[in-house]
């Protein structure tokens, strides 16, 4: 199975996907280079974490105009799974392959740190190993991870199960307190409608060995390539 | 011909930054300022002298690129 890593001018934690995909499951992983226009028979795409294009206009803006989006357009319309990550779900947004935007923390900080999320659904390739509402420790880092969208769209996120992480306390429950940007809903990570495109905040690509403080986004991995295997797809 | 593109949060979205400005210049003493908004500013040199065809290719420009349509409204002046 191959992993594709996207990389973009300032993309930061393209080798933090790349070895967990690479070294950590020993699957195969390449980095794609944002002016590629093919992603070389990749099954799964990560979008990672980092600063694309220094986050000029607003974060993912401008990356969602690279060359390599076409690919990763009709990727996701083809259904490949799709995860985008931090930076990676600012692009996925900005790129309209997911509803909403991520507005400037809260409180404006900057915020480094494990958080928990709460599982919501396992109904996408990339939770499909977890089971609902299994707490994980994930490290975030960002700036602009508030998720916002009209009413109307969170709604309709909540009514049909594409709200996929929560931000949630030690106990699983969803407070104030555990929020750490202000996300409507608690929000940490949704799909689309067909489920195949997963954005989230936390970085579970940092999260998938014991001396980094938590194996928990191993889940994330360890799903992609059982629903991949399921489809046939596996060959490495 | 030059545009210039303001580019705002919409009043549903919250503007931290634009809050923070607020309470500072209150605690300066500007306790007129009822409120602040935070937003960007674009100016663009346009390859016309078509009013109406600078509004129409700023505003393309302002919606696919300049304001995200999501959190983001803007508006257009001509020079």
């Amino acid at each position: 199975m191959k992993f594709a890593v996207i990389v973009f001018p300032g993309s930061n934690c393209d080798h933090d996907a790349y070895h967990a995909a690479k070294h950590v499951l020993g699957h195969d992983a390449e980095f794609i280079w944002h002016k590629e226009t093919s992603l070389k028979g990749a099954d799964v795409v990560i979008l990672p974490g980092g600063f694309s294009y220094g986050d000029y206009l607003r974060t993912g803006a401008i990356a969602q105009f690279s060359p390599v989006m076409t690919a990763v357009k009709a990727f996701a319309a083809a259904g490949g799974p799709l995860l985008g990550i931090c930076n990676g779900f600012q692009v996925l947004c900005e790129s309209r392959l997911l509803p909403g935007a991520l507005l400037r923390n809260r409180d404006l900080k900057f915020h480094c740190e494990h958080v928990r999320v709460r599982v919501e659904r396992t109904d996408t390739p990339f939770t499909l190993h977890a089971s609902v509402g299994q707490i994980l420790s994930l490290p975030v880092a960002h700036g602009e991870g508030n998720y916002f969208a009209d009413a109307d769209t969170v709604e309709r996120l909540e009514a049909s199960g594409r709200v996929i992480f929560r931000y949630c306390d030690a106990s699983g429950q969803v407070t104030e307190a555990a929020n750490p940007n202000g996300s409507l809903n608690a929000i940490a990570g949704i799909c689309n409608e067909t489920r195949n495109v997963v954005g989230l905040m936390p970085h579970p690509e940092r999260a998938c060995e014991s001396p980094l403080g938590s194996k928990d986004g191993l889940v994330l991995f360890d799903s992609v390539v059982a629903s991949l295997a399921a489809k046939g797809a596996l060959t490495a | 011909m030059r545009a210039r593109v303001f580019v705002t949060l919409k009043p549903s979205v919250f503007d931290p930054q634009g809050r923070t400005i607020a309470e500072s210049l209150h605690s300066m003493g500007f306790g007129k300022v009822a409120d602040v908004r935070q937003g960007k500013y674009f100016e663009l040199e346009l390859d016309t002298d078509s009013a109406d065809k600078a509004r129409a290719l700023a505003s393309e420009v302002a919606d696919k690129v300049l304001a995200n349509p999501v959190i983001e409204s803007y508006r257009i002046e001509l020079e």
